[in-house]
């Protein structure tokens, strides 16, 4: 299943692309996740949204690959907290792989890197 | 007044059709600037017309009249598009006034007497994104030579941030302990805090406590961006990195903190990552462009050099802030 949302914001008279991909696919409570682009303000509303769709599933194994997030902010902090906290209370687990060092930087700083299963890009390989 | 319009149209429609000439044309649209300021409506605008034209022509086919009357209903739900549009226009001036109050509060609510202190120089600096600020400084402190400060951010800007961030000026007053240990304080404001937000909100907070009797800094984090600690001895900045999740994730997070000595002309930097997440066209504005800028201007007062750094970062993103922008400077003076 593919979802693309690429739309055009206007703001400020200046029209700014906002771009995020949002892959996902579950097969017996198993979900795969590819996420591309960036995830800011602007663009986390749509990952919520499809995050959501999933994280009431009793023991959920979500596993979301983030190699190709450009940028992301607080904001998307928050939708990856959300959604750990509630498959977490299910029962279920998240892991979130293919973190560039600036990402990985952003999850150790923030102490969520503790808590949370998280791989940078590079390790583990297929 | 209605018939003044109506002599007005008469007249200016009179012209163009024995000229047709790019002024007429100038002057009607003129004209319609001036319906539109009066709430003339669309159907009342062909009203107008159709009234001119047989005052100015008198006889013409009757399909033409009722081609006017047809035209005039059909402008209908323009006239009723136009009317709503002007009261969101009024609703969206009620829903300005009522920011601006909101932000007053919300200064007078936040509002923290900065700690004088021996030895000690400060400078600050905090400008909300939009009109409500979701960065916060919280300063508390003795006459035995205790000041702690809090730097806090929380997820998200505006309204929603601002209201969350009154729990943490809450939970800081009714603390109200100015010598406690940063991983007291963070452990006390990290259980205020996930009690009352969802999931999907946090805040991330540095918490230091200088000591004016031994020039101490103990400082701790729940989740924030570094401080950094400026050495003029050796010239050199290092991070001043303790580990912490960030408030209102889990009530069972525990802080670590550390200590360090500041000698003359230290500094320290403490900030939200409105002041290191700024971006251009050619991409992220690196830590080491904010160690420069502080570094040009090393030798002046606190103030001074907050003001350098935000002026210049600001310049560099085209006066375009994305976040919340809060920085605070400690010198060892």
């Amino acid at each position: 299943m593919a979802f693309l949302n690429a739309c055009e914001l206007k703001k400020n008279g200046v029209s700014k692309k906002m771009n995020i991909q949002v892959n996902l696919e579950e097969i017996d409570n198993n979900l795969t996740g590819f996420i591309r682009g960036e995830i800011d303000a602007h663009t986390a509303p749509v990952l919520r949204e499809k995050l959501e769709a999933y994280q009431n599933q009793d023991g959920l194994k979500a596993v979301l690959d983030l190699s190709d997030v450009d940028y992301m902010d607080s904001t998307g902090l928050g939708v990856f907290v959300a959604f750990y906290k509630s498959v977490n209370a299910k029962g279920g687990h998240v892991k979130l792989k293919g973190l560039s060092s600036r990402l990985k930087r952003l999850f150790d700083i923030t102490g969520l890197g503790e808590i949370m299963d998280i791989e940078s890009a590079g390790k583990g390989g297929n | 007044m209605v018939q003044k319009i109506e002599n007005q149209y008469k007249e200016i429609l009179n012209q163009y059709m024995q000229r047709q000439s790019e002024q007429n044309l100038y002057v009607g649209q003129n004209f319609s600037r001036q319906l539109i300021s009066e709430n003339i409506s669309p159907e009342e605008v062909i009203s107008v017309h159709k009234a001119a034209m047989q005052e100015i022509y008198g006889e013409l086919p009757e399909f033409v009249w009722h081609s006017f009357d047809f035209l005039i209903e059909m402008m209908i739900n323009y006239g009723l598009a136009l009317q709503e549009r002007q009261s969101l226009l009024q609703r969206q001036e009620e829903l300005r006034v009522e920011m601006d109050l909101a932000a007053n509060v919300q200064e007078t609510l936040l509002k923290t007497p900065m700690p004088a202190l021996a030895g000690l120089d400060i400078g600050l600096l905090s400008i909300p994104a939009r009109k409500m600020n979701g960065d916060y400084i919280y300063f508390i402190s003795d006459s035995e030579g205790h000041a702690g400060i809090a730097v806090a951010d929380v997820i998200g800007k505006g309204l929603p941030a601002a209201l969350c961030m009154s729990m943490v000026k809450f939970g800081m007053d009714s603390l109200n302990n100015s010598p406690a240990d940063p991983k007291e304080v963070l452990g006390v404001i990290n259980r205020v805090v996930e009690k009352s937000i969802d999931d999907s909100m946090f805040v991330s907070m540095f918490y230091g406590k200088y000591d004016s009797n031994d020039s101490t800094l103990t400082y701790g984090s729940a989740g924030h961006e570094p401080a950094i600690l400026y050495r003029a001895k050796s010239n050199s900045f290092e991070e001043l990195y303790a580990k912490g999740l960030l408030l209102g994730v889990s009530p069972a997070a525990s802080y670590e903190q550390h200590t360090v000595q500041l000698e003359k002309d230290d500094l320290v930097i403490m900030m939200t990552d409105g002041v290191t997440e700024g971006r251009t066209d050619e991409g992220f504005i690196e830590r080491e462009v904010i160690f420069e800028l502080i570094d040009q201007k090393k030798d002046e007062p606190a103030q001074r050099i907050v003001q350098f750094v935000y002026d210049e970062l600001e310049r560099m993103q085209n006066a375009e802030l994305r976040d919340d922008f809060t920085l605070v400077i400690y010198k060892k003076v």
